[in-house]
């Protein structure tokens, strides 16, 4: 949608709010909600994205390049991408790697978290809830925040850059392990920062702990990876509120796909069971006992008992998870040996594997197939924000209701601020996909 | 930039791309609120709610052209913009999406989606520049952040950026580097592509992997010969070109004949 375009005509009677163009969220979104006296008739997220084809087109490419190009389904989130691809592949192709190199993979999603937290937080969700239009008018209110806020989102994005040689896109992660690790010295020297970083992110929580919530709570399934020893972000079984304990490979036995017409991204729901959530929400709700202690600590001072269910309260978890990530990379920093080889050596076999790993904005499944040669012979990717699309769709339906009796611009908005406690990647979402407009 | 002394008015437009050149400007966390204060944003929906109509000052557009849609979105966006500039691999060469003008989409189409025909998307994936004049490419997937503030910083200033057209080899020997090529006989697109990265992937001792796309005068079949002599077989060196610029002509015609005028 370009700025010089108009919507259609409305018919009598008929209450129509469009959002023609998702703000601050990733990616290409739209919002439609068709009102008739006081009642909802129809509402839908869609989705005009085009279609990129990822999985169609990583047939036939070698299996190192799987981390590399799927990196490039998302600039938010590639370390993600990155990490569920590696993982996927060493699981079909049988490799274990050295403590010292699942260490460094878990530094490099804090810094991802870290980055990719505070962009959320402070320029894509806080503005709605201070009713600015962006972080600049934030900037202009309170701009100590907005540069506490681009310094710790700075520090994110240089603990990815010491690990894999630039922010976006980085180039080190291999199927595996590294092409090259860092020296202990290159991960030191982040130190100081970090130690900032712990004490801005708390003040991050009581931030966003002091803001007005909506009174709005709903009955959720929350899905993430859950790990014995740590707050899971690379490994762990794929667990819910509601029972579900599979390991990765079982996932599309029970999580399947649709294919809606009018979203214009492939929905997940959970066989026989419906929409679930993914995401910070689930995670600190079904992992809270792995938090670090500083982390635990804010939660609490900020009231946060698991199970939250309140979704506007996600930019509090995103706060907390961000002191997390600080107190979890000064820990893997403090404890770092570099490992005796870079990657270990990983030869092709006909297999498939399948693995998942936690994106900032939640669970982020991959499989793949490769043959003899270590061609790709197949591939499945699912994004969190198809996983949560539902979801968000549902949260819709039931919180609109209570703001019908505001104007067409404010229902819109605070609308729209109920899609941004999803963190919607919508760019990962429909790395494929575009149904045709209504 | 403007002779009437209102501030510069600066437009963000998406197209099939993953976000992360747009990111890029919000990634200059020095510089963000510096740029912020000289310019109007005036259409970035990924930063703002505020979306203001054209005409433009500079129009940054990111992704490549996917859908009936999109073609005719990017020729109201040329008239709307004083100076047109791409960001990235996408909207410059086509992105790794273009991978799709070498084979059948409507088959990639069916393996992705239960329900084909709810898709709408062109045969190709091509870069803005088939579809309207462009003032200005920045190159990479994704851009270098300093050379999008070099860029805006210029156009602010109405001079010409300091953007290299160099190889990757100068950024590369620059830094100190062993050539992973003659060293250690690891195949690098360095010598035929665009300086810009910083030479992150030799110095992560890996072969470069042509992100920034092909160079001014590269000359693509000769490295591509001495990738054979290393070992790389037809379809190793084939993968090694056909990536993220792989629509990009000096990669594209190690494998193909000049198209017919």
């Amino acid at each position: 949608m370009t700025p010089t375009e108009s919507g259609p005509a409305v018919k009598p009677g008929i209450n129509k709010i469009e959002v023609p163009v998702l703000a601050r969220v990733e990616g290409e979104g739209e919002l439609h909600i068709k009102t008739k006296g006081g009642r909802i008739l129809d509402l839908k997220v869609s989705i005009p994205e085009p279609p990129r084809l990822f999985e169609s087109f990583l047939r036939g490419r070698h299996f190192m390049e799987a981390p590399d190009i799927t990196a490039r389904i998302c600039g938010i989130c590639p370390i993600a991408y990155q990490m569920s691809a590696v993982h996927a592949l060493e699981r079909a192709l049988g490799v274990s790697v050295p403590p010292s190199i699942r260490s460094l993979r878990r530094l490099f999603y804090c810094g991802e978290w870290i980055e990719s937290h505070v962009l959320h937080i402070f320029f894509l969700h806080l503005p709605d809830f201070l009713g600015c239009q962006d972080a600049f008018e934030v900037a202009a209110k309170n701009a100590e925040a907005v540069r506490m806020a681009l310094r710790l989102k700075k520090l994110g994005n240089e603990i990815v850059r010491v690990l894999g040689g630039r922010e976006i896109h980085p180039v080190s992660a291999c199927v595996g392990g590294f092409y090259r690790v860092p020296r202990k010295e290159e991960l030191e020297a982040l130190a100081p920062e970090l130690e900032w970083a712990l004490q801005a992110s708390l003040e991050a929580v009581t931030l966003t702990a002091s803001l007005e919530f909506p009174d709005f709570e709903q009955d959720y399934e929350f899905v993430a990876l859950s790990h014995p020893g740590e707050y899971a972000m690379n490994e762990g079984r794929i667990v819910s509120n509601r029972g579900l304990d599979i390991d990765a490979a079982e996932f599309e036995e029970h999580i399947v796909e649709q294919h809606v017409k009018h979203s214009n991204a492939l929905h997940s729901v959970m066989r026989e069971r419906g929409s679930y959530m993914v995401g910070p929400l689930a995670r600190f709700n079904l992992n809270y006992g792995q938090l670090t202690e500083q982390a635990r600590r804010a939660a609490e001072q900020a009231r946060l008992e698991p199970p939250v269910r309140n979704p506007f309260k996600s930019i509090v978890v995103r706060a907390v998870e961000t002191v997390f990530a600080c107190e979890e990379a000064l820990r893997i920093i403090a404890a770092y040996e570099p490992p005796p080889v870079p990657r270990v050596e990983v030869k092709p076999r006909e297999a498939s594997g399948a693995a998942a790993t936690e994106a900032p904005r939640g669970l982020l499944y991959h499989r793949y197939s490769v043959d003899a040669d270590g061609l790709i012979t197949g591939a499945r990717i699912v994004p969190p924000t198809a996983q949560n699309l539902r979801r968000m769709e549902e949260d819709l339906w039931n919180y609109v209701p209570a703001l019908l009796e505001l104007d067409n611009e404010q229902i819109a908005w605070r609308a729209e601020q109920a899609i941004r406690n999803y963190d919607p990647c919508i760019s990962c979402a429909t790395h494929f996909l575009k149904v045709r407009r209504e | 930039m403007s002779s009437d002394g209102r501030k510069p008015r600066i437009a963000v437009f998406k197209f099939a791309s993953c976000d992360g050149c747009q990111l890029s400007l919000l990634d200059a966390e020095d510089e963000l609120l510096a740029v912020a204060g000289a310019v109007e944003i005036a259409w970035f929906p990924e930063a703002s709610r505020r979306m203001a109509k054209g005409p433009y000052d500079i129009a940054l557009v990111e992704g490549s052209i996917t859908t009936h849609h999109d073609a005719e979105a990017i020729q109201r966006i040329r008239r709307q913009a004083k100076t047109l500039v791409t960001i990235g691999a996408c909207a410059t060469a086509g992105g790794i999406q273009a991978l799709r003008n070498w084979h059948d989409t409507a088959e990639w189409v069916r393996y992705v989606y239960a329900k084909p025909d709810f898709i709408s998307t062109l045969k190709t994936s091509t870069p803005v520049a088939e579809h309207v004049p462009v003032d200005f490419e920045l190159r990479g997937c994704p851009i270098n952040k300093h050379q999008l503030i070099e860029l805006i910083s210029a156009m602010l200033a109405g001079r010409k950026p300091n953007i290299p057209t160099y190889s990757l080899c100068l950024e590369c020997k620059r830094r100190g580097n062993t050539c992973v090529m003659v060293a250690c006989g690891t195949p690098c697109l360095g010598p035929a592509t665009q300086a810009g990265c910083g030479a992150i992937c030799p110095s992560m001792q890996r072969g470069c992997y042509g992100c920034f796309g092909p160079m001014e005068s590269a000359n693509g079949p000769s490295l591509a010969s001495q990738f054979r002599l290393l070992g790389c077989t037809r379809e190793q060196v084939e993968r090694a070109f056909r990536s993220y610029n792989g629509w990009a002509w000096p990669f594209r015609k190690v494998f193909e004949e000049a198209p017919k005028p």
